[in-house]
């Protein structure tokens, strides 16, 4: 228990922006109009993949022997960065339509 | 150095969401927002490390195909599949993060014993969370695509085993703490937490899939933001939290374009199974004919058609701008009007009218449509068929009463372009179907505006 509390009095900063960044997210989206839930959702989700600076990191600072790790890591890395790619490419191309709609219109 | 590119990377990410959810500049945030994820992944291979061994080539492999793979998988994805695709690329992020807390408590664990518990404790939330993720989007994915799995699978007692799941998770959580590094207590965790994602799916019905998809992207940004605690990575920690918060709000915003509760829709909020007072009263449907169809909506003032999953999954847009052209040209007055929840995603219409050029100001929602349909001629459904449902309004036995829906039948006539009498999403009759004023015209939706459209050409 008192590891938890000295942890949180360590990340003292952590939490404030913990708490201003979840405010923060709830305050950007609240005016989403429902036209943009699909590519407002693919978008967020391309953004979630931000988990892969965590492999990133991982892997740098990983033994080069210890393959165990790297090999999991790379993998972990793969995979959330089709989802980085991926979902970025196909939000750009969603919105695109939108945005050829404008010039004609 | 590279904390002043995180720093400008979390300013990217946070304004590109900003900027997305405005129509005008969704494209321009998006890439803003690509950008700051592009400089926050270079950073995070430059950034200064204590005794880092580097390892480039274990980096730059994976990320090279996979960033090809993305970038074809975006490419040739139909825009038909556009949730389905969601759901996969959640399902992986998801995927990744539970790799990546496996690795990292397997690392801490080989340490020394003296790792600190609340790391331990951080990581397991994060590879329960991330499992769920993985799992149930995968499952999603399988009900979106397809209709396989698509009804409620709901086993007897489901919230009792759910909660025995629950508990085991946590319990075991302990257990592998008090015994510290026993790899298996760590093995069977993985397996109950992935179990308890496809439990946690399962007895949610198919239409509700955006809003379940949304919810699990919120869980894959707080797995992000969890991680991004351990790995002391202030924009892992931002942006994970950011895609949780926005996906709750996105998922709240859903579950009230529907007017139901998200407790609602994750306990299978149509588990009445259409047991309607009204289903069983019905009547006969009248069928039109091509001709008297091109006929009728050629010598109509106004038309509001109402596009659903039918029209997306016929792939049809193209066809249905075509005719809205030939009846253009002949002064009729054509416009969409577009339910927030139709088809499989909120917007969905929207991205697949835009895709076949139809002009954004045609596009009507919910209640505009509602006050238009009085004066409108004809009312063409599409493929669509829970949303324009009037039990959502008169019965309130009916698994939509409450439901927002577009009021169709106050128009002059309606024509529903349907390839069966089956039953809806939500696994009800339409009573609409039978009112006097309505006609059917079966088909897939592609061959029967193909048939319209030439017959229209004809008069």
């Amino acid at each position: 228990m008192s590891e938890i509390f000295n942890f949180l009095i360590q990340n003292e900063v952590l939490i404030y922006l913990l708490l201003f960044t979840v405010l923060l997210g709830f305050e950007v989206i609240s005016k989403v109009p429902s036209v943009l839930h699909t590519p407002l959702m693919s978008g967020a989700n391309a953004i979630s993949g931000i988990v892969i600076l965590g492999a990133i990191i991982l892997i740098r600072s990983t033994d080069p022997e210890n393959y165990f790790t790297l090999i999991l890591a790379s993998i972990a890395l793969f995979i959330g960065s089709i989802n980085v790619f991926g979902g970025f490419f196909v939000t750009n191309r969603m919105l695109e339509m939108f945005n050829k709609k404008k010039k004609n219109g | 150095m590279d904390k002043v590119l995180f720093l400008i990377s979390a300013f990217l990410l946070v304004w590109g969401l900003r900027l997305q959810s405005d129509p005008a500049s969704a494209s321009k945030g998006n890439k803003y927002a690509s950008v700051g994820m592009l400089i926050a992944i270079i950073s995070a291979t430059i950034m200064p490390i204590e005794n880092s061994y580097d390892n480039y080539s274990w980096i730059i492999i994976p990320i090279i195909f996979s960033a090809s793979i993305g970038y074809i998988i975006a490419k040739k994805i139909e825009m038909t599949s556009m949730p389905q695709m969601v759901s996969i690329f959640n399902g992986l992020g998801g995927l990744s993060a539970v790799l990546l807390s496996f690795t990292e408590i397997n690392k801490w664990l080989s340490y020394t014993e003296l790792y600190p518990q609340f790391v331990i404790v951080v990581l397991l939330v994060s590879l329960f969370i991330g499992s769920v993720a993985f799992t149930g989007s995968l499952l999603a994915f399988a009900k979106l695509d397809g209709y396989k799995w698509s009804e409620k699978l709901t086993l007897p007692f489901q919230h009792i085993i759910n909660l025995i799941l629950l508990v085991s998770i946590i319990v075991l959580s302990f257990l592998f703490i008090d015994n510290s590094a026993d790899s298996n207590y760590l093995y069977i965790l993985i397996a109950i937490s992935l179990l308890y994602g496809v439990f946690f799916v399962a007895p949610i019905g198919g239409a509700d899939m955006p809003v379940v998809i949304s919810l699990l992207n919120s869980f894959t940004g707080i797995t992000a933001a969890l991680t991004g605690v351990i790995f002391d990575n202030k924009v892992m920690l931002l942006g994970g939290i950011l895609v949780g918060a926005a996906g709750t709000i996105l998922t709240v915003l859903m579950c009230q374009a529907m007017n139901r509760s998200l407790l609602n829709v994750l306990v299978g909020g149509f588990s009445s199974s259409g047991s309607s007072s009204k289903s069983s009263e019905q009547g006969d449907i009248k069928e039109i004919t091509d001709s008297d169809f091109a006929v009728q909506l050629f010598y109509s003032q106004k038309v509001i058609i109402v596009p659903g999953y039918g029209l997306a999954v016929a792939q049809a847009q193209k066809l249905c701008k075509e005719i809205q052209e030939v009846l253009e040209s002949n002064d009729v007055e054509v416009k969409y009007a577009i339910h927030p929840v139709a088809g499989r995603m909120p917007g969905h219409m929207n991205v697949l009218l835009a895709e076949a050029d139809v002009d954004y100001s045609k596009l009507i929602e919910l209640d505009e449509a509602n006050s238009d349909f009085k004066s409108t001629d004809v009312a063409v459904i599409i493929g669509a068929n829970d949303v324009v449902n009037p039990d959502a309004i008169d019965d309130t036995a009916s698994p939509l009463y409450g439901m927002p829906i577009l009021k169709v039948w106050e128009s002059n006539s309606t024509v529903v372009l349907k390839r069966s009498m089956s039953a809806g999403y939500a696994g009800v009759q339409n009573p609409l179907f039978f009112r006097e004023n309505n006609k059917m015209y079966f088909g897939d939706a592609k061959d029967s505006l193909q048939r319209l459209s030439t017959e229209l050409k004809n008069l």
